[in-house]
């Protein structure tokens, strides 16, 4: 038993028949001893290691902790102080979360952005996440590299236009005769082509409680999915050969490879991303949505489905001068808490699910 | 059996080529508009009559926008911010990632959270922009006016790129970096003898990342220096002549419409914009085919780490 337990760092002298340490052991031993006094000796010897750190914990703490610190104006009468010193600001306790949830004034708002912001976020998981999956698979039908590159440069390329130009395009695209105009936008005159009602169409779909949710999603498909199947192609082409022929010789047909082989093996990638995307599901493109917001006093804004809890918080620091920071601090605060809840969670279940933890 | 294999997987071919081709030109589609609509007349883009190829082709709106002295500065504005910030962005990331890689630095998971932590929880949108009311401050006393500065040095940060960078140095043989401290390399030799040379495709993706998101860039750009119209980048330009001259944002009063379109009879402000979005993204498609690889090769990469 002795034997057993220590024959990793005792080895046996067959000549003398006796144990001795093994060399590595001693020099642990050593080390263990003198850890404290090694400790500081390593980071004086190391410092230069540690000033490299400073220059990005600085930048980090600055621009994104010390954010966190302005958090605190949730809880504090914007009123009180100086605006740049959230300190100088006296406490009102939860008064403007009691705003958020019960004034008869802003609190629908705060509820429909609140909802908005779910189910903005929702339909981006339902439609956005199968599209690049299903691309991966079917540039792996491409056999011709030329070709497959082709259209990969094409379908890449809208990733990399900015969300003033998504908009700008969008917009136009998509816009209505308002203004004196004798024809709407290309894209517009497409769907009045498939019976999308005509008024509608000439106060600009996008404007439009009715259209604006599928504008947003087909936009957020045209942006990203190419880019997204990346991920997804790089898993496909990964699959061996082999398992196809096998597969083939067992008389599968395409359906039947599909089940059989392919999803399979990209089964792992695609629920990580799946917990990924989960993970970063509340933080909406608020750029984009603020791009695209009517201007409310439109009668045809689309403010009741499109407004999120960002946007609203933004609008509010902006137009209301006595509370409109506590109260946009307070509601993505909220929101805030309830992403990094869902990314905590996403990262469990991947722990959990795939021994893969994203962090 | 075998005829039917054939036929299933000759179907599923067709449909791939199909779905993948009619998807790739709905990519493209948009950019082929607008260069037509740029160059199409007023009469057609109010009609809305242009559909791929330019009609009544005119080239006064794209000279409007070639001799318009402001959207050149902004445009400038746009290289200043989109080098020095990639710049900056990059030189503190491989500091940091260097260091983060590195077992024997001491509170490294201290360090790793730090990090990790602003990916799981963000301040939000009033908070920061209320601290870079604060940073604005700052640098005003210290003599730094310009609020080009602001955007530069504390905007774009990006965790997952330095996480990016760590995991590719973490990559590299330690027994590199122990031959070239017996040399006599110092820390910072190391870095810059070994370390990035050999992580080159990272550090590449990584740039063009923090490149294009800084050519992209409208939001805080938009909300720092909305007073300065002449620091804007050319995305904040863009979004403001739309906003001003045309009706397709809804945020145009009536009047200035009608007015730049009585004033410039020969083109449509529609025209103008797309000739400006066609200036500002001519940058990113000219570079665009070379660093395509890259991008994939950095998807990749950051999608699955253990």
């Amino acid at each position: 038993m002795f034997k057993l337990k220590c024959d990793d760092f005792l080895v046996y002298d067959e000549l003398t028949g006796t144990y001795s340490m093994a060399a590595d052991q001693k020099v642990r031993d050593e080390a263990e001893k003198n850890s404290w006094k090694s400790t500081g000796f390593t980071v004086l010897k190391d410092w230069r290691l540690y000033a490299m750190l400073i220059p990005m914990i600085l930048v980090y703490f600055l621009w994104k902790y010390m954010p966190m610190y302005e958090l605190t104006a949730c809880f504090k009468d914007p009123s009180t102080g100086d605006t740049l010193h959230v300190n100088t600001f006296s406490w009102a306790g939860l008064r403007y979360f009691q705003v958020l949830f019960t004034d008869s004034d802003l609190s629908p708002d705060f509820w429909l952005a609140f909802r908005n912001t779910f189910i903005t976020a929702f339909y981006g998981l339902l439609f956005g996440f199968p599209m690049p999956i299903i691309l991966a698979l079917f540039f792996n039908e491409v056999r011709s590299n030329l070709v497959r590159s082709v259209l990969q440069v094409c379908v890449y390329l809208p990733k990399f236009l900015s969300t003033v130009i998504v908009t700008s395009l969008t917009l136009i695209l998509f816009r209505g005769t308002a203004g004196g105009l004798q024809g709407e936008g290309v894209v517009a005159s497409v769907f009045k082509a498939f019976g999308a009602d005509k008024n509608l169409v000439s106060s600009g779909l996008v404007f439009t409680t009715q259209y604006y949710r599928a504008i947003y999603i087909i936009t957020d498909l045209w942006e990203h999915a190419g880019y997204d199947s990346i991920v997804f192609f790089a898993a496909v082409i990964a699959v061996s050969p082999t398992s196809y022929e096998a597969a083939q010789i067992d008389g599968a047909g395409k359906m039947a490879q599909m089940r059989y082989v392919v999803i399979p093996s990209i089964l792992s990638t695609v629920v990580i991303m799946l917990i990924m995307k989960i993970g970063g599901l509340l933080s909406v493109g608020y750029e984009k949505i603020y791009l695209l917001l009517g201007n409310g006093t439109n009668s045809t804004s689309n403010y009741d489905v499109a407004q999120v809890i960002s946007t609203l918080s933004n609008q509010w620091s902006e137009t209301r001068a006595s509370d409109g920071r506590a109260l946009g601090t307070a509601a993505e605060m909220l929101n805030n808490l309830i992403g990094m809840i869902l990314v905590l969670g996403a990262n469990a279940v991947a722990k959990k699910a795939s021994n893969v933890s994203l962090y | 059996m075998k005829r039917k294999t054939e036929k299933s997987e000759l179907i599923f071919r067709i449909v791939a080529y199909f779905v993948l081709i009619v998807f790739a030109l709905l990519c493209v589609y948009p950019l082929l508009y607008a260069l037509s609509a740029s160059f199409s007349s007023v009469s057609a883009i109010d009609k809305g009559s242009v559909v791929i190829v330019p009609i009544e082709p005119q080239g006064d709106a794209f000279l409007a926008v070639i001799t318009n002295n402001m959207f050149w500065t902004n445009y400038a504005n746009t290289l200043f911010l989109t080098f020095l910030g990639t710049i900056w962005a990059l030189g503190y990331s491989i500091l940091g990632a260097y260091a983060l890689s590195k077992k024997r630095l001491l509170g490294r998971k201290g360090f790793n959270f730090f990090l990790v932590f602003t990916m799981w929880f963000s301040a939000g949108i009033v908070p920061q922009y209320q601290n870079y009311l604060t940073t604005t401050e700052v640098f005003a006393n210290l003599g730094i006016v310009d609020l080009k500065w602001t955007v530069v040095l504390a905007m774009g940060m990006n965790a997952t790129n330095i996480i990016l960078l760590r995991n590719s140095f973490e990559g590299v043989p330690s027994e590199i970096e122990e031959a070239a401290r017996i040399d006599g390399a110092t820390e910072l030799q190391i870095l810059t003898k070994v370390y990035i040379p050999m992580s080159k495709a990272t550090i590449a993706t990584v740039a063009l990342f923090f490149g294009i998101s800084r050519w992209n860039g409208y939001f805080w750009a938009y909300k720092v220096m909305r007073t300065q119209s002449f620091s804007w980048p050319v995305q904040v330009y863009i979004r403001d002549f739309i906003d001003t001259y045309t009706n397709i944002s809804g945020k145009a009063s009536g009047d200035d419409v009608a007015a730049y379109a009585a004033t410039h009879p020969d083109y449509s402000a529609v025209s103008v914009v797309y000739s400006m979005v066609i200036c500002a993204i001519i940058p990113i498609l000219a570079i665009y085919p070379f660093i395509q690889k890259y991008f994939a090769k950095g998807v990749n990469m950051g999608g699955v780490k253990e």
